[in-house]
């Protein structure tokens, strides 16, 4: 049985099979065009620090925001326009877990970005990612 | 910004500006060559014409922690149409850092036809310049390269050691964080590659970005370059200098600026930089 919830298990597997360089490139390219920026009702700029990803780069912020079914909807920004990676992460992580209980986002492990990226990124950037899902992670245990 | 001619530099054609590879991009003897921290960043648009060099993928051994040999910059030159004649112009994200980073590995094989887009994709993309999402292709060369030749641009480990006991000067180019030690990891995770923090003893602290106008991306002026290098951090541009960051990236930027910009002629990056130096057993570290 797969540790990681059901829609990013299927994503994580979707990116498995793709072995191309480029065919990967473009696929996470269509995710960070998909990206959607946090809507004015959740947050407005200028962003809290207690919603910022530490040590990216890219200046990402993060929120978890609650449904009325108790699941979380996740929401981003991400400041630097060329911040493409961040972008397609974002994206990425609101398709995979957003609806899904905080305590099940809680428990999904920053090493997925190795697993969507493989090791094409720089260690500062792989680390400014790993630290937007730490910051997913620690947003959703407030709602535990 | 001042043009480049005016800005006191000993080797200024080493930088070229946004215009001039704008009017160069079609120029089939010269090559425009994006490198970028971000390998997503080049597919999403990049200088028309302009080839992409992967520095994980195309510069580095796939299996040692070394750069390619000969050969495999022989495959590359040809794969991106390139010729010993050729000239290389390099540019990226993050202020040229990537790019530097390439420039300097080409050294290593002699292409010395190389040069850097003063301000880089920052400085193209507010000029509103145009990007390109095609992908070009060019007819294969033959690339005859000489073996890499690490001693005039690199500096390796056992001579690093060496050279730290004579009371050589370094340039530590990271944060002024990771030159105190007191950023190793980030919060919940353990560490960054390296086991212990701080700095080679004696080294100055001169961060990467300092060299660079942070609102366009392009280079300091060499009246700014020298206030910050020389009369501030008291580098001696006369003597041998050594330049490291953490893998030996960012380092290459400063190695750039203090070799082509100031014209220092013994300036080596020691790529192996601080995930090597502070993995080392018995080597001395200052906080």
């Amino acid at each position: 049985m797969s540790a990681y919830p059901e829609r990013l298990q299927a994503l994580l597997d979707v990116f498995a099979g793709v072995t191309d360089t480029h065919e990967r490139t473009q696929l996470l390219i269509d995710f960070a065009r998909r990206f959607k920026d946090v809507p004015p009702e959740v947050a407005t700029r200028p962003f809290g620090d207690d919603h910022l990803v530490k040590h990216c780069e890219s200046e990402a912020y993060a929120w978890a925001v609650p449904n009325d079914d108790g699941t979380l909807k996740l929401h981003f920004a991400v400041e630097n326009p060329s911040g493409v990676s961040a972008k397609a992460l974002a994206a990425i992580l609101d398709k995979a877990l957003s609806g899904l209980p905080a305590a099940e986002i809680a428990k999904v492990d920053p090493e997925i970005v190795e697993k969507l990226f493989r090791q094409n990124i720089s260690m500062g950037k792989g680390m400014g990612l790993m630290s937007m899902v730490l910051t997913v992670q620690a947003l959703a245990k407030r709602h535990l | 910004m001042t043009a480049i001619a005016d800005r006191g530099y000993r080797h200024p054609d080493r930088l070229v500006s946004t215009d001039w590879v704008a009017a160069h991009s079609g120029d089939p003897d010269v090559r425009i060559i994006e490198s970028n921290e971000d390998t997503l960043l080049y597919a999403t648009g990049h200088v028309p014409g302009a080839v992409h060099v992967d520095w994980t993928s195309d510069l580095n051994d796939q299996l040692r922690r070394d750069y390619i040999e000969r050969e495999g910059f022989e495959a590359l030159m040809s794969k991106i149409g390139v010729t010993p004649d050729t000239t290389v112009v390099f540019y990226g994200d993050k202020n040229n850092w990537w790019a530097c980073y390439a420039f300097w590995v080409f050294q290593l094989f002699g292409h010395t036809k190389a040069h850097v887009m003063d301000g880089g994709r920052l400085k193209w993309q507010k000029e509103g310049r145009a990007w390109s999402t095609d992908t070009p292709s060019f007819p294969a060369t033959i690339y005859s390269a000489p073996a890499r030749d690490d001693a005039r641009h690199r500096i390796l480990r056992d001579e690093v050691i060496q050279f730290q006991k004579r009371g050589g000067q370094f340039v530590d180019v990271r944060s002024p964080e990771e030159y105190a030690g007191t950023r190793m990891h980030m919060p919940e995770y353990p560490n960054e590659g390296a086991i212990r923090g701080g700095h080679i003893p004696g080294a100055k602290s001169v961060p990467w970005a300092r060299a660079i106008n942070p609102e366009d991306g392009t280079f300091k002026t060499a009246a700014e370059l020298t206030a910050l290098y020389v009369d501030q951090n008291g580098l001696n541009g006369a003597e041998d200098i050594v330049a490291y960051c953490r893998i030996g990236e960012r380092s290459s930027h400063t190695w750039f600026a203090l070799t082509y910009l100031l014209g220092f002629e013994k300036v080596r990056n020691y790529d192996g930089s601080w995930t090597e130096w502070g993995n080392l057993v018995g080597v001395p570290i200052e906080k």
